[in-house]
């Protein structure tokens, strides 16, 4: 039997630990922009991860991005053609692989990969002691684990979104090639006339803050992990879901307040 | 054995000095009241049980943990007060051998000894940074383990790796924490000796974690005796042993049964 009681110390207990992360959290990423403009800069490091990231997601975000290009195309064809309008396929393509599909594509699935392997690395650094033995030697493993991690992610999310969306493109056309006779050139004309600059500037916006979110979110969950090694499980665990569900909300804030900057 | 009793320590100079320190984690009273001096040349054993708050008294040290209460004084700093490059540059004159070792798994054996080096010591050549990691692998034993990972390496081995990290940056001090737990006799037997040699050869004043009366006895100048958060004796081994206090007693009692 649970009283009323009892029910009102476990949601008071749980709100506590809520806003308790919260503010974790908060102190987390402020140490990082802290930290992230003092000296040592730890230029090896920051390349060896933005390696780590970037060209080891690559395969996965060529594969996944040339997919996307082809089935999107597949699919909307029946529709436009209902209307006659399949030279607006290009255009169509554009917009969606551009503004939305390319950015977040790469965005979950390096949550996905790079997110959880950032979360495993340091929670188990952090409960096999590695994080304290740096401690110790007089290093700071904030700035050498965290900042570089954070800002590798944060470079490197972008390029590999505008690639995504290149290579989604290029999917995109081999399917409207096999179709009908188009030039490559004349495809991706048409596909970039609707784009304007402030679209690219959201898109490499929004890709940016994605990979923030995801580098500080991996590092802050892999940081703080306990329990042994079923920490180490939870922390990759939480970094890929919490990451994901902020780029969906990032997503939607991103779009509603570019949308007004182009009509007002 | 020979050699530490040969050993010099300077009772005039205190390189730790430990008064009234309390530390709790949440409700639960982990070192409740410590005094504690080590003097330079000198290692200290600390005995007691898991959960007794010995590993926490190093963490304390070394200031990876804020004490609630009392005044912890290294090398002649106050450890509780430095923060940012004045911590860091203690923590450059304490070596921390940990329990487990805490190798860094993503480097070889000669990443896992340069990189505290090159962090801490700015332009050093290539051969220097060699010549010192050489240097260590030799007075460890494990010269020939260079290119080697750590999950290559034995439980012995990751704990010499361990200990040669530390002292590549010449520590004055050395934390041990639990240096033969999990170890068979005669690596215990090797680690205890490596302990005895880093003292004699790095001129290093220690503290020994330990629950290994083994260890505690070849290894500790002094005993200190860890139970519930206080220190129920100080002393030699034998002032140590010959204690009527029911709870050393029972220790050592369990020990020898073992």
């Amino acid at each position: 039997m649970v009283n009323i009681s009892t029910k009102k110390y476990i949601f008071s207990k749980a709100l506590d630990g809520y806003f308790t992360g919260v503010h974790k959290a908060y102190q987390f990423t402020t140490l990082f922009f802290k930290e992230a403009f003092k000296r040592p800069f730890h230029l090896l490091e920051l390349i060896n991860q933005c390696f780590e990231v970037g060209l080891k997601s690559l395969p996965l975000i060529t594969l996944t991005g040339f997919i996307v290009g082809i089935v999107f195309t597949k699919q909307s064809r029946p529709s436009l053609e209902d209307f006659g309008a399949t030279s607006w396929l290009p255009s169509l393509i554009g917009i969606a692989i551009i503004k939305a599909l390319g950015p977040l594509v790469t965005a979950l699935i390096c949550a996905g990969k790079v997110g959880s392997g950032i979360g495993a690395e340091l929670g188990s650094m952090k409960v096999t002691e590695q994080i304290d033995a740096m401690e110790v030697s007089a290093i700071n493993p904030f700035k050498y684990l965290v900042v570089t991690r954070v800002l590798a992610t944060t470079i490197t999310i972008p390029i590999l979104a505008l690639y995504c969306s290149f290579v989604a493109l290029y999917g995109s056309y081999l399917n409207v090639h096999a179709e009908e006779t188009s030039s490559m050139i004349s495809f991706y004309r048409s596909a970039f006339k609707t784009i304007s600059f402030l679209d690219i500037i959201t898109s490499v916006t929004k890709t940016i803050v994605y990979g923030f979110t995801i580098g500080i979110v991996g590092t802050y969950k892999g940081y703080n992990a306990t329990q042994g090694t079923r920490g180490v499980g939870k922390a990759a665990n939480q970094a890929v879901v919490l990451a994901m569900f902020l780029i969906f909300i990032e997503e939607v804030i991103i779009v509603q307040v570019a949308n007004w900057i182009r009509y007002y | 054995m020979e050699n530490l009793k040969q050993h010099s320590i300077n009772k005039d100079e205190k390189v730790i000095s430990i008064t009234g320190l309390y530390k709790s984690f949440d409700d639960l009273e982990v070192l409740k009241g410590i005094d504690f001096d080590l003097f330079k040349g000198e290692n200290v054993a600390v005995l007691g049980k898991s959960g007794s708050g010995k590993s926490v008294l190093i963490k304390i040290i070394v200031g990876l943990l804020k004490p609630d209460r009392g005044e912890v004084i290294v090398l002649g700093k106050h450890v509780d007060q430095l923060v940012g490059k004045e911590l860091d540059a203690l923590r450059i004159r304490i070596g921390f051998s940990f329990q487990n070792s805490a190798l860094y798994d993503s480097m070889n054996v000669y990443q896992n000894l340069a990189f505290p080096l090159t962090m801490n010591v700015k332009n050093l050549s290539k051969g220097e940074v060699d010549r010192a990691v050489t240097e260590v692998l030799d007075s460890v034993g494990l010269a020939n383990k260079i290119k080697q990972m750590p999950s290559d390496l034995s439980g012995g081995q990751r704990k010499r790796i361990g200990i040669a990290r530390t002292l590549i940056l010449k520590p004055e001090i050395m934390l041990y924490d639990e240096p033969t737990s999990g170890l068979d006799p005669i690596t215990s037997a090797e680690i205890i000796e490596l302990i005895n040699e880093v003292q004699q050869q790095y001129n290093t004043s220690s503290v020994i974690i330990t629950h290994d009366l083994t260890c505690a006895k070849s290894t500790g100048n002094r005993i200190a005796m860890l139970h519930k958060g206080k220190f129920l004796k100080v002393g030699t081994f034998e002032d140590v042993f010959a204690s009527d206090n029911e709870q050393v007693r029972g220790f050592f009692n369990y020990n020898f049964i073992q």
